[in-house]
């Protein structure tokens, strides 16, 4: 286990800056308010591009910062923060993983450089069901000589509106439920037969549910090895959870911080409420599985630096966590800010939208508490 | 050396000096070594590993080596634990002179106190115990009693204590006194150090839920202390005292996390199967199962993160009060589920089978651990107040 050095403090300082004065959460309003097409501001997508996120987890050679997964966990962090909407764990985590994995030359050459100049959105499309679970992964991809044929539906897209581009798992043979036979394609999101719908989340945010109907894609589109793809899937969810549940010690640890605040400010029967001890005791709790949660983000992150095929453990531990404590905190921020919690005047409601978006992203708490189990053979 | 030569030499002579009855897994309680002028060696083995580690100052591997210690870095202290755990090693020696008043006198003892005490502690040669709680200063310590009087060139001590674990079977004690009885309670507390075999000490012990007797009551009846056995600054122990709290606090809260006695899914795996998939065959255990091992695991990486912000600077402060409340609620947690696990053999007290009720009285004592060192409910005050500082906290 690491303490953050000088360079992550700075990181982490910058991108609480940053976010604070280009993101507040004022600017979901906005989106929400205004039905804003992309659900995102293109300029905050820039500017994150002048921060070196976009390239967070790209090489230098590639035009990246490469500042690794305990980097991208703060930046993470920050969104949270302030519940700031961009493609940046679509993009510059999920797709810029599988990309710098198993890209050949060329698709490498071709994105990871447009991905770190934000020029290129691209999307991961796995889920298809009410439930994320990769394994039964059943959108279809037919060989016909050299090329793929994709049939099937995809759903919680995030970002899907917006990307130029979709890897998306598909399987090239065996039966749902099997680790063997899913695929990686990337392929454009203009192709004939692809066609995506907008959804719009309870939390504000976009992602798409995708109908594929006879797309083609060449066998150079495939990502890896046809066939063998389940494994750099994983890889790439993994990055993708670490980032989602750096996101959540986010937003609960800023909803609880507001909540705090509150407490020290609301008077009730003469009293500040956070004197009684009934409110004391609760928001204690909440602050030591915040502590412990960060300690499961960071170490999760410290393993995907070190050893990503290695890491799914950590990852699973993390995310699991990160799911249990952001439910705590935002459902005792409501609790704790009476009536006004219930308002949408005040933002606490908007955090626990956001919330209950991230514990559903990329597995719950359930589908990590069993892989974290199946992991240890129990 | 380097680190990797350091794993080396270790491995290689843990391998050579670690007999084979200490690989053998601990059954907790029963097979601590506690030292002591009175300790009865369970076994050869426990005796000659006790000797070996001791000569090598790894019963206390980062205290100096002047004072009996293996001097060992952080990092080589942790390299020597793994070593350890990869064989099955059992510590060697387990007492409060090494958690508690090591570091206490390590850290306000003068030269003198020091040489006398610590390759005492660290040879297992003298047991300690605590004198901190009193039937009228439990969760409010700070209002404790027991009176030191200074006769010239001895305090006279009058009190009692109670909760003192092993005090029947402890050599010397390190006590709260008041010495000054007319400041505020925090200001006229001294930490002293004295013989238990000093006229005028008596003990007796409480018989607990689990049958055993860990804890006494603690009587000083115009008991002498040589003025030389005060440590620190006379009406300045509360300051030590708060020092070893913290210390008592994350040793108790990391006792959640040891992966050492017991493992709760292999416990599991053993009572209910496993179904085809490799899941734990019993659903609902498999789910309490799983929590507790992520908060285990939790735990342990909250640890180890707030050792290495500590070494790079970064205070950790009142957090240790977050290790001991998490530790102590998750190792309740961990026993209730070992006993839901074992199901009616769990209840067996008197039988063979059960090791006289082992399960079932570790069960018992942890009920302790959320009590003991500072309630829980203290420890979410201290975050109130001085993390969270909400108002009146």
């Amino acid at each position: 286990m690491i303490a953050l050095d000088e360079d992550r403090i700075m990181l982490r300082d910058s991108a609480r800056e940053f976010l604070t004065d280009k993101s507040p959460v004022s600017e979901l309003r906005r989106l929400r308010d205004t039905r804003d097409q992309d659900g995102f501001s293109r300029d905050l997508w820039r500017g994150m591009k002048d921060m070196g996120w976009t390239g967070i987890l790209i090489d230098e050679a590639n035009g990246g910062s490469d500042f690794g997964h305990v980097g991208m966990a703060l930046v993470c962090e920050e969104m949270g923060r302030t519940l700031a909407a961009s493609p940046f764990l679509s993009t510059a985590v999920m797709a810029a993983t599988a990309l710098r994995r198993s890209g050949s030359e060329e698709q490498k050459k071709k994105w990871l450089p447009a991905i770190s100049e934000a020029k290129a959105i691209i999307a991961l499309a796995v889920d298809e069901g009410r439930k994320h679970n990769p394994e039964a992964t059943a959108l279809k991809a037919e060989m016909s000589g050299n090329a793929f044929r994709l049939n099937g539906d995809k759903s919680f897209v995030v970002d899907g509106h917006v990307a130029d581009q979709i890897i998306v798992a598909a399987r090239t043979e065996g039966d749902p439920g099997k680790k063997e036979g899913i695929s990686l394609f990337l392929i454009d999101s203009k192709s004939p037969g692809i066609s995506i719908e907008r959804v719009i989340g309870v939390d504000s945010r976009n992602n798409a549910r995708i109908k594929f109907e006879n797309v083609h894609a060449a066998g150079t589109d495939a990502l890896g090895e046809v066939g063998k793809g389940y494994q750099l899937l994983e890889n790439t969810l993994n990055a993708g959870r670490a980032g989602i549940a750096a996101e959540m010690l986010g937003v609960a640890g800023e909803s609880f911080d507001r909540t705090v605040a509150y407490l020290k400010e609301r008077k009730q029967f003469g009293k500040f409420i956070g004197e009684f001890q009934a409110l004391q005791h609760r928001a204690a709790h909440i602050f030591g599985e915040l502590e412990l949660l960060r300690s499961l983000v960071l170490s999760a992150c410290v393993a995907l630096d070190k050893n990503p095929d290695t890491a799914g453990l950590s990852v699973s531990a993390a995310k699991f966590k990160a799911a249990e404590v952001v439910k705590l905190a935002v459902s005792e921020a409501v609790q704790m800010f009476g009536g006004m919690g219930m308002t949408d005047e005040i933002d606490i409601g908007l955090f626990m939208k956001r919330a209950r978006a991230t514990q559903e992203f990329l597995g719950d708490a359930g589908f990590h508490a069993d892989r974290f189990a199946l992991a240890q053979k129990f | 050396m380097s680190l990797d030569t350091f794993r080396q030499e270790t491995r290689e002579w843990l391998a050579q000096n670690c007999p084979p009855g200490m690989r053998k897994p601990s059954r907790g309680e029963p097979d601590i070594c506690w030292g002591g002028r009175n300790w009865k060696f369970e076994s050869e083995d426990q005796k000659i590993w006790l000797e070996r580690m001791a000569a090598r100052g790894w019963t206390v591997p980062m205290w100096p080596k002047e004072y009996g210690g293996g001097g060992l870095s952080r990092e080589e202290e942790k390299i020597l634990r793994e070593e350890m755990r990869a064989i099955g090693a059992r510590s060697p020696l387990e007492s409060f002179g090494i958690w508690m008043l090591g570091p206490a006198l390590l850290q306000f003892g003068n030269e003198a106190q020091k040489k006398e005490h610590l390759p005492k502690i660290a040879r297992g040669e003298i047991r300690w115990c605590q004198g901190y709680s009193e039937p009228g200063a439990g969760s409010d310590l700070a209002s404790l009693q027991t009176k030191a009087e200074d006769k010239g060139d001895y305090f006279l001590v009058n009190g009692q204590k109670i909760w003192t674990s092993y005090a029947d079977k402890a050599d010397w004690i390190f006590c709260l006194v008041r010495t000054d009885p007319a400041a505020p309670k925090h200001s006229g507390i001294s930490f002293v150090l004295f013989d238990m075999t000093t006229p005028g000490v008596s003990t007796k012990p409480i018989l607990l839920i689990s049958g055993k007797s860990p804890f006494c009551e603690t009587f000083f009846d115009d008991v002498k202390v040589p003025k030389e056995n005060l440590v620190g600054n006379l009406n300045e122990g509360w300051t030590i005292a708060k020092y070893l709290l913290t210390h008592e606090r994350a040793s108790i809260g990391a006792g959640g996390s040891l992966a050492g006695l017991r493992s709760l899914p292999a416990a599991a795996i053993k009572a209910v199967g496993r179904d085809q998939n490799g899941r734990l065959a019993d659903a609902f255990i498999r789910n309490d199962v799983i929590r507790a091992e992520i908060d285990g695991y939790a735990l342990l990486a909250t640890v180890e993160r707030y050792k290495a912000e500590a070494k790079a600077g970064q205070g950790v402060g009142s957090k240790s009060a977050i290790l001991k409340y998490a530790g102590t609620e998750l190792n309740k947690r961990r026993y209730e589920t070992f006993m839901t696990i074992a199901g009616s053999d769990g209840l067996e007290w008197e039988s063979e089978r059960s090791e006289d009720g082992t399960l079932a009285r570790e069960w018992l004592r942890t009920k302790a651990n959320s009590i003991e060192g500072g309630t829980s409910e203290v420890m979410l005050g201290i975050v109130a107040k001085q993390i969270l500082k909400l108002p009146g906290a």
